[in-house]
């Protein structure tokens, strides 16, 4: 990657930028599935970074990384969701601050 | 230096519908911005010369794990509230920005695909050399991996176990 290609540092401020969303969102958001899709941002964001590192050296190191963060979010999602479902049956609302209690 | 201005569009796409996607009240209005925010993440993908990682943001990210988020959605919202959304889905005002989004990335990735030679050529990882590297050196990080995928398909039945057995929402 010389010359015309587009630069690393753009692609890690495009990535720095995601990531900034999504924490922004992941602290101001309250309902559930929006902290959910937060939180996807910022795997997507890291994933992100990883792939252009791995294209401006040439490695494959960086898409093999970027398939263990999609086992991650997969994974993520799951129970996230389940949770969803849970807590709407629990407190009948998505806002998370209804439940902000720990009972065992 | 084509592909330097597809890239910056494309960063602005994916920039513009994922703080429209953090923003929405509507559930289903902010999938309909992220799945879009990923898209445009392919698209980078395959401009910085990895096309495997292209294909794999759209097959898992945007199909899969977005249809997970939509199938709870639909679960969540039933009844007539359900209509109503439903209803304002149609409304042309929902849909065009995400439309006119998707038609953009569209057109760039023709532009890509109609270029003669491709875009990255030189910093170019094709899928053998990442399957290579996955059965080798990262063995241990796949079996890793079959174990949290596991781990999560155990965790969520055992959520969703209760839900199921008393026959949905009470």
């Amino acid at each position: 990657m010389d010359g015309v290609s587009i630069p690393l540092d753009h692609v890690l401020l495009l990535a720095s930028l995601l990531f900034i969303c999504g924490l922004l969102g992941l602290m101001m958001r309250r309902n559930v599935i929006f902290i959910l899709i937060s939180l996807e941002v910022m795997l997507n964001s890291s994933a992100v970074a990883f792939v252009a590192a791995g294209a401006r050296w040439g490695q494959a190191d960086g898409q093999i990384i970027f398939m263990l963060i999609l086992a991650v979010a997969a994974a993520e999602v799951a129970v996230g969701l389940g949770l969803v479902i849970q807590i709407q049956r629990r407190f009948k609302s998505l806002d998370m601050d209804d439940a902000d209690r720990l009972r065992g | 230096m084509l592909e330097l201005i597809l890239f910056y569009m494309a960063a602005t796409i994916a920039l513009v519908s994922t703080i429209l996607a953090l923003t929405r009240v509507n559930a289903a209005h902010a999938l309909i911005y992220l799945i879009l925010s990923l898209l445009a993440v392919a698209v980078i993908f395959y401009l910085i010369g990895a096309p495997f990682a292209a294909m794999l943001e759209v097959v898992i990210y945007a199909g899969a794990i977005m249809v997970l988020f939509v199938f709870v959605i639909m679960m969540l919202n039933l009844g007539e509230k359900g209509d109503r959304r439903e209803k304002k889905l149609l409304n042309p005002q929902v849909w065009i920005t995400p439309v006119i989004f998707a038609v953009l990335l569209l057109v760039e990735l023709v532009l890509v695909l109609s270029q003669s030679a491709p875009a990255a050529t030189q910093g170019l990882i094709s899928s053998k050399q990442v399957g290579i590297a996955l059965y080798g050196p990262y063995v241990l990080a796949v079996e890793i991996a079959s174990m949290l995928l596991m781990a999560g398909l155990v965790g969520a039945y055992h959520l969703g176990r209760r839900y199921i057995e008393e026959g949905g929402d009470s």
